[in-house]
């Protein structure tokens, strides 16, 4: 009975249904009305102090790596102090390895592993966040790839990577190449879609899996996406 | 075993591969109560995503709007000021007291050991009453400000926590007369889940399942946020990696953070309570990383601002979640029965697993 009181709300909801703008533009409207004011601290100073920027870093690490891997590095630098190094994604084992077992800063502890998607750029940026014990050093490890290209797991390397690298494969679609078992860890099975994807709306609920495994209808507005081609579940909002 | 257990502490599914009683392999299955709180903060602005983490680990909720907020603050090159960095203090480690014995509680339960629970509650409820006069939330707090605190401390308030941490450390040898001399307790505990500090730190466990493995590392120490270096306090470390050394190690942490508030809430600064910093919060390109040491272990958040007023990607490390991971390797072996108290011990949370 519910399912059809649903329904009938859908059908009477859904002339209207078209126009309505995507959510996305909504924040943005929403934006001038921010955050909690502060009491007491009025109009402070204008804060446009550009922002701090990327400064150059050296380190005996960086140019061991260099050394090593000469053509897979790419720069090295630090942002508000925090050291970050650049490579490409070819030997990226290796690299990890290395860092790990090196005698000036061995980073043995893997402390977090995820990706950030630039669109525009078709590419995905795979961050490592290592730490040292023995140096209680902190140091970013990033590498970009191609958003249908693979990249080496490091599971060999940090056992910590096993879930770590599930998420990412589930909230971004990215393959790892030598992963002991590469399936979704926080949706289901059977989710279509990589959902931290910039092009996966975050009004995109996948209407079909509530349907299909609930047995009602979301409610949700949603677009109509399909999928690119097979090897990426990519979901394009269309409309 | 699973989703719907009482000793799964949440709805996480453990499938297990026995041999009669002994488990031979164990596979986790999460994502029951996953919300997508990393998507939610690409369409919120920073202040707006403060509350939304509440809701991951909602038995530390303070801890992960300081972890928050500092990261934020870092990345705007914003310092709170000293008030509002003590109130932050002693908040968090209220917290962690709460948070561990609400684990005490459960996961003396789940071996058997009722009572403890009701002496857990009725202290923890202490504290909670506090969080309640200070900003009207018993769990879900949002506590802090990207910039400082919201509130300021009511009158009584200092009082109220000495009368609490007074009287706390005999509360904690209190659980101790009932479990740690107890038969059965050590029965159940001693060599149960051991993992060695070299496994432990391969699989990326933090907190305290990290130090009962005696790898004495913990953030406060190790990389001192808020005003953790002002303060004197110990870290307590384990020796062999049991779930034994784990119930001993957050037992003596409940006291180390005691110690830390004690010595906090007699010296709160005056000053504001808000740094000086435009109301719209706008960091500047570019990406920070920063993390704090939870009730559970290592909690980061990874920020990637693209110079607007929302997050172009937030990523929490959750440490239950990593922490987790370490229960396969933890149960080869054991009995059934054990699984229940290693996944207790691990003191996991599944609104921060599953997000």
């Amino acid at each position: 009975m519910a399912e059809e009181e649903q329904k009938d709300k859908q059908q009477t909801e859904k002339p209207a249904e078209p126009p309505k703008p995507p959510q996305a533009a909504e924040p943005k409207a929403a934006t001038p009305k921010p955050p909690p004011p502060p009491p007491g601290a009025k109009p402070a100073a204008p804060s446009k102090p550009k922002g701090p920027a990327q400064e150059p870093w050296s380190s005996p690490l960086v140019d061991a790596i260099k050394e090593r891997f000469g053509d897979q590095f790419v720069k090295a630098y630090s942002f508000i102090g925090q050291n970050q190094i650049e490579v490409k994604k070819d030997r990226i084992v290796e690299i990890m390895a290395f860092l790990r077992d090196n005698d000036i800063v061995p980073f043995n502890y893997l402390a977090d592993e995820t990706a950030v998607h630039w669109p525009k750029e078709e590419q995905f940026e795979i961050v490592y966040i290592l730490y040292s014990f023995t140096k209680n050093e902190h140091v970013r490890v990033k590498t970009r790839i191609k958003e249908w290209e693979e990249i080496e797991s490091v599971v060999q390397v940090w056992t910590t990577a096993d879930w770590l690298e599930r998420e990412v494969y589930d909230m971004f679609g990215v393959r790892y190449a030598n992963h002991p078992d590469l399936t979704r860890i926080l949706l289901p099975e059977d989710w279509v879609g990589h959902p931290l994807r910039k092009d996966y709306d975050i009004r995109l609920q996948d209407v079909e899996w509530v349907r299909k495994h609930l047995g009602i209808d979301s409610g949700q507005k949603y677009y109509v996406g399909e999928a690119r081609d097979e090897t990426t579940d990519y979901i394009t909002p269309s409309d | 075993m699973g989703p719907q257990h009482p000793s799964t502490h949440g709805v996480l599914q453990v499938k297990l591969k026995l041999d009669g009683e002994r488990v031979i392999d164990a596979r986790c299955v999460i994502g029951y109560l996953h919300r997508g709180v990393e998507k939610l903060a690409e369409a919120q602005t920073y202040a707006q995503y403060v509350p939304t983490l509440d809701r991951m680990d909602y038995i530390a909720a303070v801890s992960n709007c300081l972890g928050y907020c500092e990261a934020v603050e870092k990345l705007l090159g914003v310092t709170a000021p000293p008030r509002a960095q003590y109130i932050r203090v002693i908040m968090t480690e209220l917290n962690r007291i709460s948070s561990h014995l609400l684990w005490l509680g459960t996961h003396a339960i789940d071996l058997g050991a009722v009572t403890v629970f009701l002496y857990c509650f009725r202290e923890r409820e202490e504290i909670l009453k506090i969080f309640e006069n200070y900003c009207g939330a018993r769990l879900t707090t949002h506590m802090f400000r990207i910039g400082g605190t919201q509130y300021e401390i009511y009158e009584g308030f200092q009082d109220q926590v000495r009368t609490f941490i007074k009287g706390f450390p005999q509360k904690v040898d209190e659980y101790e007369t009932l479990l740690t001399e107890n038969r059965i307790w050590i029965g159940r505990t001693r060599g149960v889940g051991v993992i060695s500090g070299k496994d432990a730190i391969d699989l990326g466990v933090t907190g305290p399942s990290l130090r009962g493995s005696g790898v004495q590392w913990d953030l406060r120490k190790a990389k001192p946020y808020a005003v953790y270096a002002d303060f004197e306090f110990d870290i307590p470390v384990g020796g062999v990696g049991d779930t034994y050394d784990r119930y001993m190690v957050r037992l003596e942490e409940m006291r180390q953070s005691t110690r830390i508030v004690a010595q906090a809430v007699e010296k709160i600064p005056a000053g504001p309570l808000m740094a000086k910093m435009s109301k719209i919060i706008k960091p500047p390109v570019g990406d920070v990383y920063h993390s704090i040491e939870a009730p559970k272990g290592e909690l980061g958040y990874y920020i990637v601002s693209d110079g607007s007023t929302q997050a172009y990607r937030t990523r929490v490390r959750p440490p239950s979640f990593v922490n987790l991971q370490a229960l396969r390797k933890m149960v080869a072996g054991h009995m059934v029965a054990d699984v229940v108290a290693i996944i207790g011990t691990l003191d996991i949370v599944l609104g921060e697993i599953d997000r």
